[in-house]
């Protein structure tokens, strides 16, 4: 028997999980470029898709009604997908996560703790998004914490698909994929139009694109319950998470 | 300490068709400095990273501190050849965060000062040199307070002062009773440092032993020739005193105080058995001309 056996004093994972989501937290408040996508992009498309009446609407429905979940949803694909895939795809090539395979930290804590830092910078972007909207004329009712529910659910799912993608391929490979999944989501995927209004609708209901804007307009805008949209958003978090934990590479 | 720091076992790592690699075996011991040198491609750093957990074994089993490479994370320190740093982080910040992941870990503060970085410093480490770079990795190998030691190619990019303080440092830890285990091309930092050499080619080892065995010392003999000769013999046919050792298939050294009596009754005896001896030479080689000879650099 060793003489070193198993360190009894370990650190919990908790801990671990929480110091590396604060890390990266303040690593991607830094970056410039990445607020933009993350915070200013959102903003600027709630006050355009509310100034300008570019959806159709229903009867009682203000155009900041109408913009806001589509806003909310966009601000976490950005944010959770594309944003995480493309940073951690280059903190992979530039060697930057291999120091971290030789510490305590394990990939799973280190998948949880990116999930975290991009969960708690979509949530500051939504707030954000939010107070504008507030002052726009968006109301909040009961089911608004519903919605922001939802949006965690989403936060977690595209957070470990993002993550998924980004630890198995080259950097450049995740530039071009997370960029042209957001694209074709945003148009696509049941977020700027409803998925039940594209042809095949019934199967995109289950991208979790749209069961994030479908979730959101049911509780944000129509103000009541989300339908199936935590379920399928749980689904695709929880495959996300055990594909990355398998697939991620360290670099 | 009966136990070796590290145990590698018939290690295999393959990158796709590539064999990184191939069925490499040696142990490393407490308070001792094992060096894995060789040429380019040769495969330590990709040893090394299994050792450490950057990377899988294709096959072949590693022992770490009794243990599969990665579950005694909190007592090994690691120094990477490339990468390891954020580079939009200040070296404060990243040891910062780092100990937070150990359970004691040692003062970032103080482990910045030991290696010669401002621990006040608000340069972000993609604006350091690469010395300096250096100096940040090493800082958080040493905030683990290791009881084992990986050292990738630690002195490229050092600037004397640094090497020599870095050099110093290795032989403290060592004083301590720390397993250290380094790789690389300085080779004079291997004749200084290394209680065994490990010569790594083509994903193999080619060659093993301490630094008298591998080059020989003052006080010794050696020649070449073929493999396994009747070494009983020749002890009988030396003056008492001398030892006979074939430190790798075909090299031998005789260890004694080097005489011409005692270099005539080796080729005498090498002519009564139809031995060629060759490169026969009296005193230390080097490491490089050793290298040179088991790698065809």
């Amino acid at each position: 028997m060793s003489k070193y056996r198993a360190d009894s004093e370990k650190v919990s994972p908790r801990v671990m999980i929480w110091a590396h989501a604060l890390w990266e937290m303040k690593l991607l408040l830094r970056n410039g470029e990445q607020l933009l996508l993350m915070i200013i992009i959102p903003v600027g498309l709630l006050l355009a898709l509310s100034m300008h009446h570019v959806q159709s609407l229903k009867p009682g429905q203000s155009s900041v009604d109408a913009a806001y979940p589509v806003v909310v949803s966009v601000s976490i694909i950005a944010t959770c997908f594309t944003s995480l895939a493309i940073a951690t795809g280059f903190e992979r090539r530039a060697g930057a996560l291999t120091f971290l395979a030789t510490t305590p930290l394990s990939r799973a804590r280190l998948i949880a703790g990116k999930i975290l830092a991009t969960a708690m910078i979509a949530a500051l972007a939504i707030f954000i998004v939010s107070i504008i909207a507030v002052f726009l004329g968006w109301r909040a009712s009961v089911w608004t914490l519903a919605g922001f529910g939802i949006a965690a659910l989403a936060a977690i799912a595209f957070g470990a698909w993002a993550l998924a993608l980004s630890g198995a391929m080259r950097a450049e490979g995740v530039l071009a994929v997370s960029n042209a999944v957001f694209l074709v989501l945003i148009m696509f995927g049941g977020v700027i139009i409803p998925a039940s209004s594209l042809p095949g609708g019934q199967a995109l209901q289950l991208l979790p694109s749209a069961a994030l804007a479908s979730g959101l307009r049911a509780t944000l805008d129509s103000h009541g319950t989300p339908g199936w949209a935590p379920l399928i958003l749980a689904a695709w978090g929880l495959t996300g998470f055990l594909v990355a934990r398998r697939t991620f590479k360290w670099q | 300490m009966s136990e070796a720091a590290l145990s590698v076992d018939r290690l295999v790592v393959s990158y796709g068709t590539k064999r990184a690699v191939d069925h490499a075996s040696f142990t490393a011991g407490y308070g001792a400095v094992t060096a894995i040198i060789g040429p380019n491609g040769a495969g330590k750093t990709s040893t090394l990273d299994v050792c450490t957990g950057v990377q899988e074994a294709t096959s072949g089993t590693v022992r770490v501190l009794g243990q599969a490479p990665g579950q005694q994370a909190s007592r090994v320190g690691t120094m990477l050849q490339s990468g390891g740093l954020y580079p939009t982080a200040k070296p404060l910040e990243w040891l910062q965060y780092l100990a937070k992941l150990y359970p004691a870990p040692a003062d970032p503060r103080q482990c910045l000062e030991q290696v010669g970085i401002d621990p006040a410093s608000k340069t972000t480490t993609r604006r350091l040199s690469g010395g300096e770079q250096q100096r940040v990795k090493l800082a958080a190998a040493l905030l683990v307070k290791p009881v084992i030691l990986f050292l990738d190619e630690p002195t490229v990019g050092l600037d004397p002062v640094a090497r020599r303080s870095l050099l110093d440092t290795i032989a403290a830890m060592r004083a301590e009773g720390v397993a250290i285990v380094l790789t690389t091309h300085y080779l004079p930092d291997v004749e200084e440092l290394a209680d065994m050499v490990h010569v790594m080619s083509a994903g193999a080892i080619v060659a093993s032993g301490t630094i008298g065995e591998l080059i020989g010392t003052e006080r010794s003999m050696q020649f070449r020739g073929p493999m396994h000769l009747d070494l009983a013999s020749l002890m009988d046919a030396l003056p008492s005193g001398y030892a006979v050792a074939e430190t790798q298939p075909g090299r031998y050294a005789v260890t004694g105080e080097p005489t011409p009596a005692t270099l005539a009754a080796i080729t005498a005896w090498c002519a009564q058995h139809g031995v060629m001896a060759t490169e026969l030479r009296i005193g230390t080689g080097s490491l490089e001309e050793l290298l040179t000879d088991e790698v065809g650099q």
